[in-house]
């Protein structure tokens, strides 16, 4: 352990309200680090890479869970760990966030790593995030001053950084509606079959509409960019397309302009590519056959 | 069976009953209750009043003058013990084979993480923030960070050639071989560095001694290596040294010689303070500066007939050994003697060469140099085998040793020759032909219903494949190291008169000490478990040698028998009655004590007769026998992402005699995955020099998830000179894996990959050249 332990100090709200005054109040001092599951920051803190001293206990706060389904929309809090949401039947009509949560790293993790943890440690590999944005899920997040909501396509603003005040707290995700007869893809291609962070993870939604042209696309990567993204272009030549070869050609080549992926630690930028455009070659194939891709 | 007579306490009536053989069974561990409750204390465990925290300063760059050493006067360094290499009372050194490598960087570093400085303080904390409080400055000089760029002398890291190690092995006319083969195949293949990954980080405990010396605990593989590096270190006589095992979480030769390492650094911080020490690395200190597998290259050139036979093999392999020295003579050396794989060969020249780089050094590792030079040999057979339109197992079973061939050192093959059991086995058992036959016409037919547009459901591109490998390891030191070890094993009586075991050699996971048992119990005929063995400890064990080279239970193991059998006649002779099961043992054990005194017979190490070596010439007998193994192994390749799925594993080991047969097949389940991992995934990243890659997050080892089903059939072949005929099996099944992956995937996709392991980019990279 390089961080020195006994020099933390981990703040305990009574409730939600209480959490956000302590955050806010913490401002004027040392900022309060938001404590959900812990995956990620224990690994920060084994390294000595997190700068922080001070913690905010997360789990106190009730409000921060349940899932419930409202209208079709289904709210999920911001402490419900994969583990829950993998399991909970309301999430039937959402199956690509299950399969994510399925596929974060293994058992222990999901039992207490959180969707809301996910967004806030804001990784570019983070599994559940594709996910959101093919969903176009929203986020609910609240302060001293009271909630508000953002997408999760605008929530994101550059490597690891959110657009969210210092003193505001994720509280929940909310995911709209899938079209009927949505055809809905998840692919993680990590570095091993458990414990792996990805090297590309994709989410897609398509859905037909009258006349067989595609009236609805998303296609979102996760370890493409120093953000969640989605490739517009790629979007663009399929929306309003019948499915062909030729439309899944136009997308393949709209995806290479889509995408500008890294070299790193965990994969290059070749592969990563690569991987890339054959996992949306395989959703159109799956998604409609007859395709070559 | 053996067979055991127990009286009752009350009444010294005797009954007659019939205990299970000890040796064959598969009896509890000895370690294993204590294990698994959370019993057992490792290093990091032991509460030592007073225990100081030790932490090593390391280099942050590959090659470099060491400028200034400056401790930042802001710090507060009150109770801070502080050591660099002016604070030595010996040599300078790291002594292993050679003294190259100094305990404490003085004027340069030759690698990133290098030691320069050490700390320690009792409170672990203040250790920890007094690390970045210490300001190295340095001249860089341009390092030569690879094998290539050393055999370039882009920097010369070892004398003017940055050579270790050069070894020949020649037998036959080359020349005339080559020019009456019909085809000549060649190939080039590659092989990373390889983190052995013992789930304990390497650990060390020192105190000094009330009469002037030191005493060091710690988790190590071979307590009389650490005692003699000390020796050197510390100035003193051995008596002065005491070194003592403590529970070892596993060691695949990453606790051979690193023990020396942070066991002198802890007794250099406990020699100043006057205090004990502790130093325990994290697994991002392990990972980064410890040892790993030696990458290699290797250029294999062979001449052979249309039908297949073997006639010429031409082997260059250069092994990259890292910064100093350490044991690298003896991995290329096991390397080279293995280059030539299981098969006959009229005419074979063996040209290896170690070379330094500015890279922590590289050591011992399971297999010590063989699985790199059987990873290109096997490979290439399935080359060979392609390029003839041969079934790779027809290429085999044509050529793979018997009983009477010779070996390239010009070993006569004498016995216990496996070769081609193992290999029908293996075939046999995995249905080889038949999968062979079913992967290629399903391939076919996915690929030609993907052409139609009418490929799987869920879009997926899969691609099946079976490949197959074939390997001999040389059991035991090579050459004539055996009997320089000169080992020497011992068994007395304890006070309440139960055999002990006093042996060097330790127990990391492996069942060392639950085979030590049975093999005492069953001379003896006495349950194993009435028998003891001593805590590796040097003050109280003689040097059997180090646990390497698979030597345990066939070396050591036979001393402990002939130990044994000596002490059930000494027994005997004074009872004047056989020994009739553990009760009666005990009886006689301690009137013997009461008569006569203590008991405690020896047994030295003698050479098997008949067996020569000559290191000049790199000719004679390198083994007393040879383990060995075959390998199916069955994969599933997505094309779209290149991951490459196991499947099935099944191998066929002979191992002479397996004394505990479900130890043995965990070796072999254990090797297994190891040489999977190698294969597919594990690989040491560098940048400038230093392991990138130095956390378990970014060092992938196969998981549970990624472990196929691995089907174990262990061949008993007797040995005539291992106890009851055993012989190695610790690195035997690391030997197979990589090449069968290779050749799987070759297999499922048509593409041969040369390089491991054979991650989804490398496999990307060569699809996609096929298909453009």
């Amino acid at each position: 352990m390089k961080t020195a332990i006994s020099t933390l100090a981990v703040e305990c709200p009574k409730h939600l309200k209480h959490a956000l005054t302590l955050l806010h109040e913490s401002l004027a001092t040392e900022r309060l680090t938001p404590l959900a599951g812990g995956t990620d920051l224990f690994v920060y803190l084994n390294a000595g890479s997190h700068r922080g001293t001070r913690f905010l206990d997360l789990a106190p706060c009730a409000e921060l869970r349940g899932i419930k389904a409202i209208k079709g929309r289904l709210r999920i809090g911001a402490l419900e760990t994969f583990d829950r949401i993998a399991r909970h039947p309301k999430m039937a009509a959402w199956p690509l966030l299950v399969q994510a949560a399925r596929c974060v790293g293994a058992a222990q993790i999901q039992n207490r790593g959180t969707i809301g943890g996910n967004i806030a440690n804001a990784s570019p590999a983070g599994d559940s995030l594709p996910v959101l944005l093919a969903y176009d899920a929203l986020v609910h997040v609240a302060s001293v001053r009271g909630e508000r909501t953002i997408p999760f396509r605008e929530l994101q603003t550059g490597y690891r950084q959110l657009a969210l005040e210092a003193d505001e707290l994720i509280v929940a995700v909310e995911l709209p509606e899938v079209p009927a007869g949505a055809k809905q893809f998840f692919r993680k291609v990590g570095t091993r079959a458990a414990q792996s962070i990805s090297k590309v993870v994709f989410a897609g939604v398509l859905v037909p509409g009258r006349g067989g042209q595609w009236s609805h696309v998303r296609l979102a990567w996760g370890s493409m960019a120093p953000i969640t993204v989605r490739s517009l272009r790629a979007e663009a030549a399929l929306l309003a397309h019948k499915p062909s070869a030729q439309a899944a050609a136009w997308a393949d080549v709209a995806l290479g302009e889509d995408l500008v992926p890294i070299d790193d630690i965990r994969s290059d930028a070749e592969y990563r590519l690569s991987a890339a455009r054959h996992v949306l070659a395989q959703f159109l194939r799956s998604s409609h056959a007859g395709f070559r891709g | 069976m053996a067979r055991s007579r127990t009286a009752s306490p009350e009444r010294p009536a005797r009954k007659t009953i019939t205990l299970p053989a000890s040796v064959g069974v598969n009896v509890p561990r000895k370690d294993g209750r204590d294990k698994v409750t959370g019993a057992a204390l490792y290093l990091d465990d032991l509460r030592v009043p007073g225990v100081l925290h030790g932490r090593t300063v390391r280099s942050t760059v590959a090659n470099a003058r060491i400028v200034s050493v400056t401790l930042d006067p802001a710090f507060d360094w009150t109770g801070m013990t502080v050591v660099d290499h002016r604070d030595i009372p010996g040599e300078n050194c790291v002594a292993v084979i050679e003294r190259d490598q100094p305990m404490l960087a003085s004027t340069h570093v030759r690698h990133v993480d290098e030691p320069i400085l050490l700390l320690a303080h009792e409170d672990a904390e203040r250790v920890e923030a007094a690390v970045s409080a210490v300001k190295i400055e340095y001249e860089p000089l341009t390092p030569a960070l690879n094998l290539e760029e050393s055999l370039e002398k882009k920097a010369l890291v070892r004398g003017d050639d940055n050579v270790f190690k050069t070894i020949r092995i020649e037998r036959g006319d080359l020349d005339e071989a080559f020019v009456r083969s019909d085809r000549v195949i060649e190939g080039e293949y590659w092989c990373g560095h390889q983190e052995q990954l013992y789930i304990e980080n390497n650990a060390m405990l020192a105190e000094r001694t009330k009469d002037g010396g030191i005493h060091i605990r710690g988790s190590m593989q071979c307590p009389y290596y650490v005692h003699g590096a000390l020796q050197v270190l510390l100035n003193l006589p051995p008596e002065k040294v005491r070194i003592e095992q403590t529970v070892t979480g596993g060691g695949f030769g990453g606790k051979e010689d690193y023990p020396s390492v942070i066991g002198g650094h802890a007794a250099l911080l406990a020699w100043k303070s006057g205090r004990p020490v502790k130093i325990v690395y994290d697994r991002l200190e392990d990972l980064a500066a410890t040892t790993k597998r030696h990458p290699a290259r290797v250029r294999i050139k062979t001449g052979v007939m249309n039908d297949g036979t073997l006639v010429a093999l031409d082997a260059d392999v250069v092994m990259d050994g890292g910064a100093y020295l350490t044991l690298t003579p003896v991995v290329l050396s096991r390397g080279a003697i293995h280059a030539g794989g299981c098969y006959r060969w009229d005419a074979a020249r063996i040209f290896a060469r170690a070379v330094a780089t500015n890279t922590p050094p590289n050591g011992a590792f399971r297999g010590f140099g063989a699985p790199q030079t059987l990873f290109a040999i096997e490979s290439h057979m399935d080359r060979i085998a392609a390029e003839l339109g041969m079934d790779p197992l027809a290429l085999r079973r044509k050529n793979a040793v018997k009983l009477g061939d010779v070996t390239p050192t010009g070993q006569v093959l004498k016995e216990s020759v496996g070769s081609h059991e193992v290999l029908e086995r293996t075939a046999k058992r995995a249905k080889y032909a038949e999968k062979r036959a079913r992967y290629e016409r399903e391939n076919a037919a996915a690929e030609a219903a993907e052409r139609a547009g009418k490929g799987a459901k869920d879009g997926r591109r899969l691609r099946r494949g079976i490949g197959m490998a074939l390997a001999m390891h040389g059991a035991g030191f090579t050459g004539s190291g055996e009997s320089k070890l000169n080992s020497l094993a011992a068994l007395d009586l304890t006070p309440d008169g139960r055999p002990c075991v006093r042996i060097s050699n330790t127990e990391i996971g492996q069942g060392t000490n639950t085979v030590f048992g049975q093999i005492v119990g069953e001379v003896l005929g006495i349950p194993h478990e009435q028998v003891l063995v001593h805590v590796p400890d040097t003050d109280h064990v003689p040097d059997s040698g180090p646990t390497v080279a698979s030597r345990t239970l066939m070396v050591v193991g036979g001393l402990i028998e002939k130990c044994a059998k000596k002490m059930k006649e000494k027994l005997e002779l004074f009872a004047e009655h056989p020994i009739e099961g553990g009760a009666d043992f005990a009886r006689i054990a301690k009137r013997w004590l009461k008569e006569r005194g203590p008991l405690r017979v020896e047994q030295r190490y003698q050479k098997p007769t008949g067996i020569e070596w000559d290191d000049d010439t790199y000719q004679g007998d390198a083994y007393g026998v040879f383990a060995y193994a075959a390998i199916a192994v069955e994969v599933e390749v997505d094309l779209d992402t290149a991951e490459t799925k196991l499947l099935h594993v099944t191998t066929a080991q002979d191992i002479g005699r397996a004394i505990h047969p479900v130890l043995c097949a965990g070796q072999i389940e254990g090797g297994t995955l190891q040489g999977l991992g190698w294969a597919l995934m594990e690989e040491v990243r560098h940048k400038d020099g230093k392991v990138w890659n130095h956390q378990l997050t970014n060092y992938i080892i196969p998981t549970s998830a990624d472990a196929p089903p691995i089907d174990v059939e262990i061949v008993e072949i007797p040995y005539s000179n291992g106890p009851w005929g055993a012989k190695g099996v610790g690195e035997l099944p690391m030997d197979v894996p990589a090449p069968a992956v290779i050749a799987a995937i070759a297999h499922a996709t048509g593409c041969r990959l040369d390089e491991i392991p054979a991650t989804p980019e490398r496999l990307m990279r060569a699809l996609q050249r096929r298909g453009a």
